[in-house]
């Protein structure tokens, strides 16, 4: 009886799930192997082999990469930051960092259009400070830097969290037995925060790997990601089969690069644990 | 047990989800589809305001686009407005409602040219109602472009604009530059000659600032770029807001388009579409539409009623000479269809 209770409270996700994910992805696997007459095939799913899809894709690789690795490195120090400081100081610093994501994603990428274009207000500050301009819009340099911007906050609040769970016992106790601060850093402080670190690697990544509205608005239509290409497919051509068969090698990464995440933090402590 | 409930659950969001196909149909409404900024939004207000008549309004970008939403079928659209050769795709495809004029008495307000025109894809008039008409040619800056150039393609070749040229991001306008650079038809099938402008195109993308639609217009308007492909009338929208720009037509020759207003088979409230159709008609809503896009209308009142300038404004009206020398789009078979699109992927793709 305590059993079927507790299966009643899952009853909204459950139905949430069989609506919102489970059903859709069932319509996107029948959608990506078939053709569009309706019979099974694996053109849809194979097509990723063409060069301009492999192309798309690993670019969209090393751009999801580059944005996770600049954002673990501007992430860790600061998380380490704000850790040291006082509790008060702390809530307001996480608290500014968290304010952006009170306005909307898609505006703020128009607002990164506007301020980085070549007439743009950073454009006419450096020119009033005669110094050269920023020519980064339109390339991949933008679409990076805007991934960093907005995904930045998912990187560091894991790792803060798990930052501020190592109990200062701890490092007193490593410091009584002599050990110095270079070795706290990677015998304590490194492992304790690496669910943290996983996490926030997961929830940066992936959705970089998978976005396509930021290239789209800060790539000039001339950086093609695999999204773009997806969106294309759904949007330009018509053709939904090769949408969704593109989607199912997406997913596929995406499901890979969490599996190979997760078998690195076991320990529990990060947003997904 | 716990299986029984997860497919309990299961059944029932799938009955959610179907109770929501059998939407309630209200005889008091009208859902449109149209491009982005082409009608006045007053108009809209001023149409339910004055028949009571809800308006849903809805918005794409490339004809492409508007097929996708019409054939994914979630939304009955009961009024579509879109391009020439889209209305013939779909008119071919059995997907278009013929009109009854009868309902729509202002139509003749409209220049019987256009409806000539109009048969290039309607052949009997039975389904559309041209509604705004212009080419493709180059927006500049007089600034920043050596104007003696401007009356040819090649100048979106040139090394000296990098990085300061915008292209249009829809597949048969960029390729329709640059087949018309090569003396070709803008709707040639053959794969040597799509090649041949698809390498052009690649060519070209270095220089290139980005590739837009509807942003293409502001854009300019804020010097960010030296010169970008657009069409007709936002060009004479640009023109207000920034004296230095200026529009040229190639003389290699450009496409003439024509947008029209359908009923597709969707349409559940023809009658209220045939009343909004006849309310554009009208003099004072069709110059307030024209005074928001500026491109070319076809209503003659309207024309009037403009100061001579304005009516001799070749941006917004092309002269006879520049449309004999303008093609007019039409559809092509899918698999040309498809090596369109694959080689426009190419090009997006490329370094």
């Amino acid at each position: 009886m305590r059993n079927l209770k507790r299966q009643l409270l899952a009853g909204p996700y459950i139905l949430w799930m069989a609506g919102f994910i489970v059903l859709p992805t069932l319509v996107i696997l029948y959608y990506g192997f078939t053709t569009t007459s309706g019979n099974f095939s694996l053109l849809n799913v194979t097509s990723i082999a063409f060069s301009v899809h492999l192309k798309a894709l690993v670019l969209s690789l090393k751009l999801a990469l580059s944005c996770t690795v600049i954002c673990l490195v501007l992430s860790y120090p600061l998380a380490m930051i704000l850790n040291s400081m006082k509790s008060k100081s702390q809530g307001l610093i996480v608290f500014i960092f968290i304010l952006p994501m009170w306005m909307n994603f898609m505006l703020r990428i128009l607002a990164w259009r506007l301020l980085l274009s070549n007439n743009g207000v950073i454009n006419s500050l450096l020119g009033a400070l005669s110094l050269p301009g920023l020519d980064i819009l339109n390339t991949p340099k933008a679409v990076v830097f805007c991934m960093v911007y907005d995904f930045l906050p998912f990187m560091v609040l894991p790792i803060y969290n798990a930052m501020a769970r190592i109990q200062p016992d701890i490092i007193e106790a490593a410091k009584d037995l002599g050990a110095g601060n270079i070795t706290i850093f990677f015998k304590i402080i490194v492992p304790l925060t690496m669910s943290g670190v996983i996490s926030g690697i997961i929830m940066v990544f992936v959705p970089a790997l998978t976005s396509f509205a930021i290239s789209d608005l800060l790539g000039g239509g001339k950086v093609l990601l695999i999204g773009n290409v997806i969106e294309q497919a759904f949007m330009q051509e018509y053709n939904w089969n090769l949408g969704s068969g593109l989607s199912v090698v997406l997913m596929v990464f995406v499901i890979a690069s969490m599996a190979l995440m997760n078998s690195h933090g076991d320990e529990g402590g990060g947003t997904f644990a | 047990m716990r299986k029984t409930i997860l497919f309990l659950l299961g059944i029932l969001a799938l009955s959610s989800f179907c109770a929501g196909c059998g939407k309630k149909d209200s005889p008091d409404i009208l859902t449109i589809l149209n491009y982005g900024k082409y009608i006045e939004p007053e108009v809209l207000d001023m149409f339910e305001e004055e028949t009571g008549i809800k308006v849903e309004y809805e918005e794409y970008i490339t004809p492409e686009n508007m097929y996708t939403k019409y054939k994914a079928g979630a939304i009955d659209y009961d009024l579509i407005c879109t391009s020439d050769y889209m209305i013939e795709k779909l008119i071919k495809e059995d997907e278009a409602l013929e009109l009854n004029f009868g309902n729509i008495p202002l139509a003749r307000h409209l220049d019987q040219t256009y409806f000539d025109f109009c048969k290039s894809f309607d052949p009997d008039n039975q389904y559309t109602l041209p509604y705004f008409f212009g080419t493709v040619g180059i927006l500049y800056n007089k600034k920043m472009v050596d104007e003696s150039k401007v009356d040819s393609w090649d100048i979106l070749w040139d090394q000296s604009y990098s990085g300061k040229i915008i292209m249009a991001d829809s597949v048969r306008d960029s390729f329709m530059v640059a087949e018309k650079r090569l003396g070709y038809s803008l709707n040639t099938t053959d794969d040597d000659k799509l090649r041949e402008a698809q390498n052009l195109l690649i060519e070209q993308k270095p220089l290139v600032y980005s590739y837009l639609v509807d942003e293409a217009q502001d854009e300019m308007i804020a010097e960010n770029a030296a010169m970008a492909v657009v069409y007709s009338g936002e060009a004479g929208l640009a023109l207000e807001y920034n004296e230095n720009l200026a529009f040229s037509v190639p003389k290699e020759g450009s496409n003439m388009w024509i947008d029209a207003w359908f009923m597709p088979k969707s349409a559940k409230h023809t009658e209220n579409a045939e009343k909004f159709l006849n309310f554009l008609c009208r003099e004072d809503i069709a110059y307030l539409n024209f005074d928001y896009v500026y491109y070319a209308t076809p209503n003659i009142q309207v024309k009037d009623s403009l100061d001579t300038e304005l009516q001799e404004n070749t941006t917004i009206f092309p002269p006879k000479e520049i449309l004999d020398n303008c093609e007019v789009l039409k559809p092509l078979d899918d698999e040309t269809t498809m090596r369109y699109n694959l080689y426009w992927k190419e090009i997006k793709s490329a370094d």
